[in-house]
């Protein structure tokens, strides 16, 4: 990742523009070609410094629920356990974490009823008791982080 | 309110933009719409919140963001949203939650992402939060986040079959 990877990254950060031609748009503001933006985007997506380009949508906002849970997953059920839990379109994102609760997951779905339905699935399916903890409230949430 | 055509919008670009000069001319053609069409439903979707933004979402370990900590405190409920609000307005802070507890196991109902590049710079982002909560912090701890196992966002099963009430 080089310094011009860097500005690509923070400005596709920012919000990509609606418009016909929004590649040639950001080029141009980062004053290099179209194609080359494309295939550095390519590039940063393929080597896994991006995760995803594209609309962030709000599940909420859609109609559907969030919650973040987690689990106390046994060391040596660990990787079995990840497995069962990753496998499920809903959750979004799962992070290993350092403490007793070590396995925290984000649940995504269509419907709040549905939230309630996998987190039954995954107690069933590890054995494990998934410890529940929808926001109450949202005080912030930014998701740009700078390169 | 979304309707079939959004859903389908949805679910044709939950994965991504195409990374082709006109993406979504080529969304549009995909789904049988006008370039028009397509873009005029993406502002409207954004305008409206169900689309938080357009953009990149990027790896924080691969920027350089080793230190990822989920602070949580315990405070006392009728102080929460008075002091969750000040937490979330500090600039390092970029995700900020009053979320349930579980006792006895646990008592945390504050939550705070902070990322850093060394373990100094989160600690002194602590130490800040720390210092702002007071003697209202009745305990704390941080989980540090060591591996992503996964990464993919909101994937939804099968959203062009849900309709619309």
């Amino acid at each position: 990742m080089d310094e011009l990877d860097k500005k690509i990254i923070n400005a596709l950060q920012d919000g990509f523009p609606i418009c016909d031609a929004p590649y040639r748009q950001v080029a141009e503001q980062l004053g290099l070609g179209e194609q080359e933006l494309l295939n550095r985007l390519k590039a940063l997506l393929d080597n896994g410094t991006l995760t995803r380009f594209g609309p962030l949508y709000n599940a909420e906002q859609m109609g559907g629920a969030l919650t973040l849970a987690a689990v106390k997953a046994p060391k040596e059920r660990y990787d079995e356990i990840t497995d069962i839990i990753n496998a499920f379109p809903e959750v979004a994102h799962n992070y290993a974490r350092n403490h007793e609760l070590n396995m925290w997951f984000v649940l995504a779905t269509e419907t709040p009823g549905q939230i309630q339905q996998t987190i039954s699935a995954i107690e069933q399916q590890t054995g494990l008791t998934v410890y529940n903890m929808p926001k109450n409230k949202e005080y912030f949430v930014n998701l740009k982080l700078e390169a | 309110m979304l309707d079939d055509i959004d859903r389908q919008i949805i679910q044709a670009t939950q994965t991504g933009l195409p990374l082709t000069p006109q993406p979504y001319q080529a969304i549009a053609e995909a789904l049988g719409l006008s370039a028009d069409e397509l873009m005029a439903r993406l502002t409207a979707m954004q305008n409206d919140g169900i689309i938080r933004r357009i953009g990149a979402v990027p790896n924080h370990y691969k920027l350089g963001y080793r230190f990822n900590g989920m602070t949580v405190w315990n405070i006392p409920d009728e102080f929460i949203d008075e002091l969750g609000q000040k937490v979330g307005q500090l600039d390092f802070v970029s995700h900020c939650y009053h979320r349930p507890r579980h006792p006895p196991e646990w008592l945390y109902n504050l939550f705070a992402m902070v990322h850093g590049k060394s373990q100094q710079a989160v600690d002194a982002q602590i130490q800040q939060i720390a210092e702002l909560l007071g003697d209202y912090n009745l305990g704390c701890d941080v989980l540090y986040s060591s591996k992503i196992l996964k990464k993919t966002g909101f994937r939804s099963r099968d959203v062009i079959s849900q309709k619309s009430p």
